[in-house]
């Protein structure tokens, strides 16, 4: 592995500057060199939310990126946006649940997720975002299952510490 | 031999611009006087302005930070928290205060500053050559009101210590004059009681110093006291706008 | 030192290396994209005995820090462009009456209210002053939050050995991106009554001089024109010093290369990655990247490989404002053109790629 490059998108509240910032903490736990640059805007909630996030066993020379390796999409205008993007060889992962079209290129592996049918039968569609990136994780190995589990301990503390358990069930597709 | 009259420690022996008849030496002469009489002369910081007193800092004996027009108020609040044991004064004239520092002034009261201001009001600008201030009464002649001020143009004199009494923050607020002896020594008893609210930590202070400026306004300095007393004192009347009770003082 | 890096977005980490490194007076106005260090200021300073006060405007802000400074404090403040434009009058004040703050301009896109994305048409605001009268303030512009924690935190000591505003400039890229940082140890921080000693100009109240009566004036004003001259000589002296001393800059390939960028920030980043693009179509592309912006690091030029550069590229997020300083440091010696987008635009590393490329060609 050298670099990884990765878009996370979707509309504000799918938790997407979540994921993002959670593979960046993962790949600096495992020693990697690693940025999170979220798109930032007027809109305080709601509208767009998008952010980019660089992986590699190098200085990152760019925090910006215009191809990635990963495209992670939880609604339709951040496929259409984002699927011309990714590079020949590389990841969509896709929200099907509520994007009603299949991707237009065939030299990109796609991944669809049924993320409403997935997060209901955990009880709980606010960990739609991790079983998201549970598939991403498993299915690209840009950072490795158990230092996500690290993250968790950090980014869940206090009170929260009692969402780890549902969080990693929703991560490992149980 | 007794003496009987002395230089205030408060002041340098460096003789003062103002123009004969000003009142800014009188009013120098008040606070530093009751500085110098509380022993706090060591333990002072002073905020100079811009406008005729730009110069204080030569003539006040105490550590002085020369602030740029209107942000004496922004300047002390600075001061006071490095130093929040120290007695905090600012010395601002209507120009600098009313005018450009209106911002500055309220947020200071509103955050409950614990510095002192002391506002000279003129009525106009001195330092350069006699403008209409905010504080110019209707009908008042200066070089950029040359008929006299007018109310359809520029609105009435702004009263900014009524205004500020309104402030929560804002704990002690009187309207001096220094025409008088005997305004003079109430002058004197305001400017101490400032600085023990000050010292007791109980929020924003202002004294406002109904001053003169006989070049500016066209007049020997004995008519301008006249003009204060006549004039000056019908729309700014002289008193307590604002102190705190018994209770909080003690 | 702990070894442990942690991930922090830049605004916070800008804050929390100001307050390691001494700074315990913040005073700020809420304004995009730095809004979080005022934000992190009023939550962690009064943790560590400090003070964080809300301005009621910039103008406000600047001169709580100008008192603060000739009080002594070790003073930080935050904005961006239009604030900082707004607290120019202090800037001419605090370099005038040698007060001591490190400041911090996370920049955006303008003229005017602009707009909030990343921009660098601060270059003149800040390298050459937007206030009134001969003074300088030496500007550092980091590409990484780990080298703008390390600039702040050598900032605040920066300031007080020169007795002048420090000002560090980061777009709102790093304000608002997260990286892994290696956060620096605490400061230890004078208390009050230490200052007067430290501190030997500092307006302190002359009780805490032990004795010594003589007064201390913290001030701009000298009527007299041959005083005023005097006074800024004596600054220039200064900043002919520091002109010396605070230059920095890296150069990244420049042996062989056939066209050299120059870019600090982000766009340093984006230059990097341009190289490597240009590199795997074999053309050689070298880099300068300007740390100090001033003093300009005219010397790095010095070290262009003039035997096989054909063109020097001033890439920037603004219309060609460094380009003139980068015109004067090669002084002829050889071509410059400009790769720049702006307003808020940032261009991608195969455009600056594109661009050197169509140069050269057009030098053939």
């Amino acid at each position: 592995m050298s670099t990884y490059k990765m878009f996370f998108a979707g509309s504000g509240g799918q938790g997407v500057l979540l994921m993002g910032q959670i593979i960046t903490y993962a790949a600096m736990l495992e020693g990697k060199e690693a940025t999170f640059l979220p798109s930032y805007g007027p809109e305080m909630r709601g509208g767009t939310a998008n952010c980019t996030v660089v992986v590699s066993d190098k200085p990152v020379s760019c925090p910006l990126i215009y191809e990635a390796d990963i495209a992670v999409v939880m609604n339709l205008p951040s496929m259409d946006k984002f699927e011309p993007m990714v590079k020949p060889g590389g990841f969509l992962f896709y929200n099907e649940s509520i994007i009603d079209r299949k991707p237009n290129r065939d030299d990109i592996k796609a991944v669809a997720v049924d993320l409403a049918d997935r997060s209901a039968k955990l009880g709980n569609d606010k960990v739609a975002n991790m079983v998201m990136l549970g598939e991403v994780v498993r299915g690209t190995g840009v950072v490795q299952v158990e230092t996500v589990f690290k993250v968790f301990e950090k980014v869940f503390s206090g009170r929260k510490a009692a969402l780890i358990p549902l969080n990693k069930q929703a991560f490992m597709g149980e | 031999m007794k003496p009987i009259f002395e230089y205030t420690k408060g002041m340098t022996e460096m003789p003062t611009h103002y123009c004969p008849g000003c009142t800014h030496g009188i009013a120098h002469r008040v606070i530093m006087e009751v500085l110098d009489e509380m022993g706090q002369l060591g333990n002072t910081i002073g905020v100079a302005p811009i406008g005729c007193s730009v110069m204080a800092h030569q003539y006040m004996n105490v550590d002085m930070c020369e602030a740029a027009h209107g942000r004496a108020p922004a300047v002390a609040s600075g001061i006071r928290r490095v130093h929040p044991d120290k007695i905090v004064f600012t010395y601002q004239g209507d120009g600098d205060l009313a005018s450009i520092g209106t911002g500055e002034i309220i947020h200071a009261a509103v955050r409950g500053e614990k510095f002192t201001t002391f506002f000279i009001n003129n009525g106009i600008y001195g330092m350069t050559g006699g403008q209409m201030a905010p504080t110019t009464l209707i009908g008042q002649k200066s070089t950029t009101s040359q008929d006299g001020r007018s109310k359809e143009l520029n609105g009435m004199p702004v009263k900014m210590s009524e205004m500020l009494a309104t402030i929560d923050g804002a704990v002690y607020v009187e309207r001096v004059a220094l025409d008088s002896p005997a305004h003079i020594r109430q002058a004197k008893k305001a400017v101490r009681k400032a600085f023990e609210i000050q010292q007791k930590g109980l929020g924003f202070t202002l004294i406002e110093f109904l001053s003169t400026c006989p070049t500016n306004w066209g007049m020997t300095p004995v008519k301008a006291l006249d003009w204060v007393r006549n004039n000056v004192m019908a729309y700014y009347p002289l008193g307590v706008m604002k102190e705190p009770t018994e209770v909080e003082k003690a | 030192m702990t070894t442990d890096k942690v991930l922090m977005k830049g605004n916070e980490a800008f804050a929390e290396a100001a307050i390691r490194g001494g700074a315990r007076l913040y005073f700020g106005y809420p304004i995009t994209p730095q809004s979080e260090v005022p934000e992190y200021m009023s939550r962690e300073l009064p943790k560590h005995g400090g003070c964080f006060v809300q301005a009621e405007s910039e103008l406000g802000a600047i001169n709580m820090a100008y008192g603060a400074g000739a009080a002594g404090g070790t003073v930080f403040i935050s904005s961006s462009s239009p604030g900082i434009a707004l607290m120019q009058e202090g800037m001419s004040f605090l370099c005038s009456a040698e007060v001591p703050l490190l400041a911090m301009n996370v920049s955006r896109g303008g003229p005017g209210i602009g707009g909030i994305q990343p921009g660098q048409a601060d270059y003149f605001q800040v390298t050459r002053g937007g206030g009134n009268g001969d003074y300088r303030i030496p500007v550092f512009a980091p590409s990484s939050i780990q080298e703008a924690v390390d600039l702040l935190y050598e900032g605040t000591e920066l300031a007080q050995y020169w007795r002048n505003p420090i000002m560090v400039l980061a777009d709102g890229m790093i304000g608002q991106m997260m990286e892994p940082v290696l956060l620096p140890d605490f400061k230890p921080v004078p208390t009050p009554h230490e200052i007067a000693g430290l501190r030997d100009w500092a307006c302190t109240g002359y009780d805490d001089r032990g004795g010594d009566q003589n007064r201390r004036v913290v001030k701009s004003l000298r009527m007299q024109p041959e005083k005023l001259e005097e006074h800024v000589e004596k600054l220039f002296r200064k900043y002919a010093q520091a002109e010396k001393e605070l230059v920095r800059y890296e150069t990244e390939n420049l042996k062989g290369a056939e066209v050299v960028f120059v870019a600090f920030g982000t766009t340093a980043r984006i230059c990097r990655e341009a190289c490597e693009i240009l590199a795997e179509e074999g053309i050689k592309a070298g880099l300068i990247r300007p740390i100090s912006l001033w003093p300009f690091p005219n010397k790095a030029f010095d070290e262009i490989d003039f035997g096989t550069t054909k063109a020097v590229i001033s890439a920037e997020l603004s219309m060609g404002q460094m380009m003139t300083d980068v015109q004067i440091a090669l002084n002829g010696r050889l071509p410059v053109y400009l790769a720049h987008r702006t307003g808020g635009m940032v261009p991608t590393s195969p455009e600056v790629a594109a661009r050197a490329k169509a140069v050269l060609e057009g030098l053939k």
